[in-house]
């Protein structure tokens, strides 16, 4: 058996999860060496207004050919924030997901369903000066993958975030409420188990579209204290 | 203040692409970043960066994703925002490694400078199927010796492993290449950073 230093915040997942198979051989077996004193300089990039599409923002609109996308609409909203709950502008959030069906676009996925002609699943945007975020999609379906006999994923959105400093980089996924996938998905449990709920999206009733979309609440804490959001 | 609980990260899974290298892998949406770190005209060296990942049965890794941030020929970081089109050096460039034979990666960029007391090099950030967190590493340059012997991270590395944080210099087509080869285990595993 491999030992691998986890990494020191307790709410992350060690890279070695030997359940999720594929880690076994694609984490390092060394202990990562500490330079975040050294680092402390190095920003990330910011991105302009310009990078983002009309609807960047709303994957029910953005690779619309004839007629809006099958499935449930819904709203995802939330703040990007840095481990003292300060909200960050400007930071960039990416989103990628499978469409209603459970089935991704990528040409490798194989999963038997139906991709949708309306769909593609990919999207971005910008928080605001109050560090929110906001996109509409379709509820992504569940799906079974090759980790072991009958595994499915619960459903979920791919976050990208890129925020003001070099530790403020992060890629996670974005849970719905109640899911029963929970307890059989090596990747959901290979975070510990208190820090589990906060991959869970909040379901607010508060928030919807009458009548349009349901919303859901996704708050994402980034590692590392902000200098920048005084500017 | 009191501190929140991070938000725990999650793989970047193995499709990726569409959303994030949409252009590099060609499908319907828009690329921000690509393959090239820089635009138009410098005065600075042009190098490539090429490399690939290796899992720990030496297998070529063809689902990752690299990140490259480095500063401009006068040792800054790029603080304006990328827009759709750019002047002037950008620094940070994203590929996956899904769209060569022989999954490699390629970064069209400048060769950095010393600055502060620290040797030229270029971040890196990696994502793939099978890592649930982000590694962080960077790399110097094969023919920067004497710069690289007294880099105060470099410096900080068990003597053994800092070969594993150096990108090595050979010609192609008149162009200067470094390669930059990523190990994720066995006898040459890359030093990774805990941040």
């Amino acid at each position: 058996m491999i030992h691998v230093e986890n990494l020191d915040l307790n709410t992350q997942p060690p890279h070695l999860y030997p359940e999720y198979k594929s880690t076994i051989l694609r984490s390092p077996t060394k202990p990562l060496m500490p330079v975040a004193e050294m680092l402390k300089e190095v920003s990330l990039p910011a991105f302009g207004e310009s990078v983002m599409g009309k609807f960047d923002n709303d994957l029910t609109k953005n690779a619309r050919v004839s007629h809006d996308p099958i499935g449930e609409r819904i709203k995802v909203c939330g703040k990007v924030m840095d481990e003292y709950g300060r909200p960050l502008k400007n930071v960039l959030v990416e989103i990628w997901q499978a469409n209603a069906a459970g089935r991704y676009v990528h040409k490798e996925e194989i999963h038997d369903a139906p991709l949708d002609p309306n769909f593609v699943g990919g999207g971005r945007m910008l928080t605001n000066s109050e560090g929110r975020y906001q996109f509409y999609t379709i509820k992504p379906g569940a799906y079974p993958w090759g980790n072991h006999f009958n595994a499915w994923r619960p459903n979920h959105i791919h976050f990208s975030v890129i925020g003001h400093q070099f530790e403020h980089r992060l890629v996670t996924q974005m849970y719905f409420p109640g899911d029963p996938l929970f307890e059989y998905d090596p990747i959901f449990q290979s975070v510990p188990q208190h820090a589990r709920h906060l991959m869970i999206a909040k379901f607010r009733m508060d928030w919807t579209d009458a009548e349009f979309a349901l919303a859901y609440e996704f708050n994402i804490v980034l590692n590392g204290s902000s200098k920048t959001i005084f500017e | 203040m009191e501190k929140l609980l991070t938000t725990p990260s999650q793989t970047i899974g193995p499709f990726f692409a569409y959303s994030l290298t949409a252009e590099q892998y060609g499908y319907n949406f828009t690329s921000i970043v690509n393959d090239q770190l820089l635009t138009g005209e410098t005065t600075a060296e042009r190098i490539c960066i090429t490399g690939k990942v290796f899992d720990g049965s030496g297998k070529t890794i063809g689902d990752a994703m690299i990140e490259l941030w480095q500063a401009d020929e006068n040792g800054h970081y790029r603080q304006p925002a990328i827009e759709k089109t750019n002047d002037g050096f950008i620094g940070f460039g994203r590929m996956g490694t899904g769209t060569s034979p022989g999954h490699s990666f390629n970064f069209y960029t400048i060769k950095p400078v010393a600055l502060n007391g620290q040797a030229p090099h270029i971040n890196v950030i990696l994502f793939m199927r099978g890592s649930l967190h982000m590694l962080t590493t960077r790399f110097y340059f094969s023919d920067e010796h004497e710069l690289n012997d007294t880099d105060p991270l470099l410096n900080s590395v068990e003597p053994g492993r800092r070969s594993t944080l150096i990108a090595h210099k050979k010609m192609a087509g008149g162009e200067p290449v470094y390669e930059f080869n990523i190990f994720m285990q066995g006898e040459n595993e890359t030093v990774f950073f805990k941040l």
